[in-house]
C-alpha cells in the first residue's frame, strides 16, 4: 500500500500540517504584536499593577481608596463581580424554579402568566433589559420618600436598604454554629437513613437507639438554627429619618447592583424555568401514575419520585445557565457598576496595557467558570443513579 | 365479535365547566386564580393608565407638568427613521428602501416556491405571518405619509412575488435548489446597495447604523461561523490527539469568556496583531469578534449532532468505498446538521440578541441608536421607558417569530 493511503501516515501528516499552520498563525500575530508594540512605544509586563490606581470606585467590599494599587482595584472588581454572581444565581434559581413549576401548573391562568413571562424575557436582549430596569429604577422616589416594604426594607433611587446583622463576636459565633449545623445535618440524615435500613436486618434492633439519638439531634438543630438567626444575631435595622430624608443603618445595596441582580435574575430565571419544565416533563407520566397508584400523595410523589429524576436531567443545562449568568454579569459595565470587567477596562484606558489587562480578565473569568463547573459536576455526581 | 369503541367520551366543556376545571378545581387553585387575576388587572391598569395620556398631554407645546407621568410616544414616532436606517444619508434613503423591497420580494418568492407543492397557509405560516403582520401594521400607522406609501407598496410586492413564486414553483420544481444561490447573491447586492462603491456614492461600512447594522452583524457572523464551527466540531471529535486538543482548548476558552470581553479583544487586540497597514473598520472587527465567539458555541451544537449519527452510517459508507472526506460530507454531516437545526436556530436567536452589545463597544446598532437618541436629545430626556419598550418590541418580534418558525419546523 502506498504511504498516502496509509491512515496512520495520513493522520500524522495532518497533525503536522495543523501544528505548522497554528504556529505560523501565532508567529504572524506575535511578530505583528511586537512590531506594533515597538511602533507605539508599548512594553509588556505586570509591574504597573503596583502603581497607584488614582481613580475612585463607587462600591467596594474591602477598603479601597484611589491611592491604592491597580492590583487592589482589580481585586475590588473581582469581589464585586463575585457577589453579583452568587446572589444572582441564588435569586435566579428561586425565580426560575417557581416560574417553571408555574408553567406546569394545572391552573390555566398561572400557566399563561408563566408562559408570557418566559417568552418576553427570553426573546429580548439582556442588555436592553438592564437599561430598561435601570431607567425605571432611576425614576424611583428619592430617599426623602422611599418605598417601604414590610420588614424594614426601604427602596429608593439611592438603592435598597435592608436589615443585616452587625459583625460583633456574638454574630461570628452564631454564624459558625449555623454553618456547622448546615454541614452536619445532611451527614446525620444520611446516617439515619442507613440506620433505618440496618434496623430491618439486625435482629436485636441495636441501631434503633442510635436512631432516636440522631432524631433528637436533628430536631434540636432544626429548632435552634432559626432561633439563633432571629434572636441571637444582632440585627441592625435601617432607620428612616423623615425630617432629614435619610436612611441609615442596616445594609444597603447601591441602585446599580440592585438593578444588575434584578435584571440578571429575571433574564436567567426565564431560561432556568424552561430547564425546570423540560426536566419535569422528561420524567415519564407512568412514573407519576405508578406512584399515585401505590397510594402516595401528590406532594410526596413530586418530592420522592418526580423531582429526583428530573434533577438528573436538569443539572447539565442548569450548569450552563449558571455559567451564562456569571459571564453576563460583565454587562455591569453598561449601567456603571464597577465589576471586574469595567474596572479592568478603566485601567486599560488609563495605562494602555490592554494585553496584560485582557489576560487578567480572561484568567479571572475562566477560573470562576471552572469553579462553577467543578462544583456543579460534583453535585451532578451526587444525584446521578449509582449503577453497579 | 363487535368492535368496542375505546375512544374516551368527549368532555363536555361548556365555559362554566372549563372555568371550574382549569381555574377553581380546589381551594389553593382558587386562591392562585384570584391572586393572578389581581396581578394581571394591576399590570394592565397601570400600563394603560400610563401608556394612554389624557387629551391635554397630546398637544406638543406647553403641556402641563403632570404629563411627565404619562407616556409620550412622540419620542418613538419622531425617531422612527433613526431606529431603522440610523444615520444613513437622507438623500440616499432610496437605497435602503430598495434593499428592503428586494429582500421582501425575495422572501415572498421563496415562500411561494416552498409552498408550491402544498398550500400557502398552514398553521405555522399563519401564526408567523400574523405576528409579523401585526407589527408591520403598528409601524405602518406610526410613520409619515411618504413612508406609509412605500410600506403599502412593499406589501403589494410581497403578495405579487408570492403568487409568482407559487406559479413558477409548480411549473419548475427544480427552482427550489437554486434559491440558496439566489439569496447568496442577493446578500452581496443588498450590501452593495447599502454600502455603496462601484457606481454608487460610497456610504462606508462604519456609517451603517440602526437596525441595518443589527441585521448585518447578526447575519454575517452566523454565516461566517458555520465553516469554523463545523471544522472545530470535527476537530473535537477527531481521533488525532493534537487536533482534538487544539479544538477543545479553543472551544473551552472562548466559551469561558464573556462576549463583551471578546468584543473588546476584537476591537483593541485585533489591530495590534495585524500588520499596521491593514486597517479594519470597526464593524468588521466587531463581526470578527462575534464570529470567534459564535463558532465555539456552534461547534458544541454540531458536536451534539455528530454524536447522534449512528456509527453504522459511516461504517456502511466506508464499506461502499467512499473515502474519509466524502463520508463526512455526504453521509455524516447532512444527518448531523439536520438533527441540530433547532439548536442552531436557538443560537442564531441568541446571537441576534447579543448584537445589542455593539452598543457598548461604541457602534450604533438598534440599541445604540436608542442610547444616542436619549443622550443626545434633551427633548427626549426621561422618555427612556417608551424608547426601550419600542426597541424591545422590535427585538422580541424578530426573536419570537424565529423561535416560532423553528418550533413548527420541528413538528
Amino acid at each position: 500500500m502506498s504511504f498516502w493511503r496509509n491512515a496512520k501516515v495520513l493522520g500524522i501528516a495532518a497533525q503536522v500540517v495543523v501544528i505548522l499552520l497554528v504556529i505560523a498563525i501565532l508567529a504572524f500575530f506575535g511578530d505583528n504584536l511586537i512590531y506594533n508594540f515597538q511602533l507605539r512605544g508599548l512594553s509588556f509586563g505586570f509591574d504597573f499593577l503596583q502603581d497607584s490606581a488614582s481613580f475612585p470606585i463607587g462600591t467596594s467590599l474591602i477598603d479601597y481608596d484611589p491611592s491604592n494599587s491597580y492590583l487592589r482595584a482589580i481585586i475590588v472588581g473581582l469581589l464585586n463581580s463575585l457577589i453579583v454572581m452568587v446572589v444572582g444565581i441564588i435569586v435566579a434559581t428561586i425565580l426560575g424554579v417557581a416560574i417553571g413549576i408555574g408553567r406546569l401548573s394545572d391552573n390555566w391562568l398561572v400557566k399563561q402568566i408563566a408562559t408570557v413571562y418566559i417568552e418576553i424575557f427570553r426573546n429580548t436582549p439582556l442588555l436592553l433589559q438592564l437599561f430598561f430596569w435601570y431607567s425605571i429604577f432611576l425614576q424611583l422616589p428619592t430617599s426623602k420618600d422611599p418605598i417601604v416594604i414590610p420588614g424594614s426594607i426601604f427602596l429608593s433611587n439611592q438603592g435598597l436598604f435592608f436589615p443585616w446583622p452587625a459583625f460583633d463576636p456574638v454574630t461570628w459565633l452564631a454564624l459558625t454554629l449555623i454553618i456547622l449545623s448546615i454541614i452536619s445535618a445532611p451527614i446525620l440524615w444520611r446516617r439515619r437513613k442507613l440506620a433505618i435500613e440496618l434496623t430491618k436486618s439486625s435482629p436485636d434492633n441495636l441501631p434503633l437507639r442510635d436512631r432516636k439519638e440522631q432524631l433528637t439531634i436533628l430536631l434540636i438543630t432544626a429548632i435552634a438554627v432559626p432561633l439563633i438567626v432571629f434572636f441571637v444575631l444582632d440585627w441592625q435595622f435601617p432607620n428612616f429619618d423623615r425630617d432629614l430624608g435619610l436612611i441609615a443603618g442596616g445594609a444597603n445595596l447601591s441602585l446599580e447592583i440592585t438593578t444588575l441582580i434584578f435584571g440578571l435574575a429575571i433574564y436567567t430565571g426565564a431560561f432556568i424555568a424552561e430547564v425546570v419544565r423540560a426536566g419535569i416533563t422528561s420524567v415519564s407520566k407512568g412514573q407519576w401514575e405508578a406512584a399515585r397508584s401505590l397510594g402516595l400523595k401528590a406532594n410526596l410523589v413530586m418530592q420522592l419520585i418526580i423531582f429526583p429524576q428530573a434533577l438528573r436531567v436538569m443539572i447539565p443545562p442548569l450548569t450552563s445557565e449558571y455559567l451564562n449568568l456569571a459571564k453576563n454579569s460583565s454587562l455591569a459595565t453598561a449601567i456603571g457598576y464597577p465589576d471586574i470587567y469595567s474596572i479592568s477596562f478603566n485601567i486599560s484606558e488609563q495605562t494602555g496595557r490592554s494585553l496584560e489587562i485582557l489576560l487578567i480578565v480572561m484568567a479571572s473569568y475562566l477560573s470562576v467558570n471552572l469553579i462553577i463547573s467543578v462544583a456543579m459536576n460534583l453535585f451532578n455526581k451526587q444525584v446521578q443513579i449509582k449503577e453497579r | 365479535m363487535t368492535v368496542i369503541d375505546t375512544q374516551p367520551p368527549k368532555a363536555n366543556l361548556n365555559p362554566l365547566n372549563w372555568l371550574k376545571k382549569n381555574l377553581f378545581n380546589n381551594w389553593y387553585n382558587t386562591i392562585l386564580t384570584i391572586i393572578s387575576l389581581l396581578f394581571i388587572v394591576w399590570i394592565f391598569y397601570s400600563f394603560i393608565n400610563w401608556a394612554i395620556p389624557p387629551a391635554e398631554c397630546l398637544t406638543k407645546d406647553n403641556a402641563p407638568r403632570i404629563c411627565a407621568n404619562y407616556a409620550d410616544w412622540n419620542a418613538v414616532t419622531e425617531n422612527m427613521r433613526l431606529f431603522f436606517v440610523g444615520y444613513y444619508p437622507e438623500e440616499l434613503l432610496w437605497r435602503t428602501w430598495a434593499s428592503f423591497k428586494i429582500i421582501v420580494a425575495l422572501s415572498g418568492f421563496s415562500w411561494g416556491i416552498f409552498s408550491a407543492s402544498s398550500t400557502l397557509f398552514n398553521r405555522a405560516t399563519i401564526i408567523v405571518l400574523s405576528v409579523l403582520g401585526a407589527s408591520y401594521l403598528t409601524i405602518l400607522f406610526s410613520v409619515g405619509f411618504e413612508s406609509q406609501q412605500y410600506l403599502v407598496a412593499t406589501l403589494f410586492i410581497f403578495a405579487i412575488t408570492t403568487l409568482i413564486g407559487k406559479k413558477l414553483g409548480t411549473n419548475l420544481p427544480d427552482l427550489k435548489l437554486w434559491l440558496p444561490l439566489v439569496w447568496f447573491f442577493n446578500f452581496f447586492l443588498v450590501l452593495w446597495l447599502l454600502q455603496g462603491g462601484l457606481f454608487l456614492e460610497s456610504v462606508g461600512l462604519d456609517n451603517l447604523s440602526g437596525i441595518i447594522l443589527t441585521f448585518l452583524a447578526a447575519i454575517v457572523s452566523i454565516v461566517l461561523c458555520f465553516p469554523f464551527g463545523i471544522l472545530l466540531a470535527l476537530g473535537r471529535q477527531s481521533h488525532l490527539p493534537i487536533i482534538r486538543w487544539l479544538s477543545t482548548i479553543y472551544i473551552e476558552i472562548i466559551r469561558g469568556l464573556p462576549l463583551i470581553g471578546i468584543l473588546f479583544m476584537a476591537q483593541v487586540m485585533l489591530p495590534l496583531v495585524l500588520p499596521p497597514d491593514l486597517r479594519l473598520s470597526r464593524v468588521v472587527r466587531a463581526i470578527a469578534g462575534f464570529t470567534i465567539f459564535a463558532s465555539a458555541y456552534l461547534a458544541e451544537n454540531v458536536r451534539g449532532g455528530l454524536q447522534s449519527v449512528p456509527r453504522g452510517q459511516s461504517e456502511a459508507a466506508k464499506a461502499l468505498g467512499l473515502n474519509g472526506p466524502l463520508v463526512l460530507a455526504l453521509i455524516v454531516l447532512p444527518q448531523a446538521l439536520r438533527a441540530v437545526i433547532p439548536s442552531i436556530v436557538g443560537q442564531f436567536i441568541s446571537l441576534f440578541k447579543d448584537t445589542s452589545l455593539l452598543a457598548i463597544v461604541g457602534l450604533v446598532d438598534l440599541l445604540g441608536i436608542s442610547q444616542s437618541i436619549l443622550l443626545g436629545n434633551p427633548e427626549y430626556n426621561g422618555r427612556s421607558v417608551e424608547i426601550y419598550l419600542f426597541v424591545g418590541f422590535i427585538y422580541w418580534i424578530c426573536c419570537y417569530s424565529m423561535s416560532l418558525a423553528s418550533r413548527n419546523l420541528e413538528k
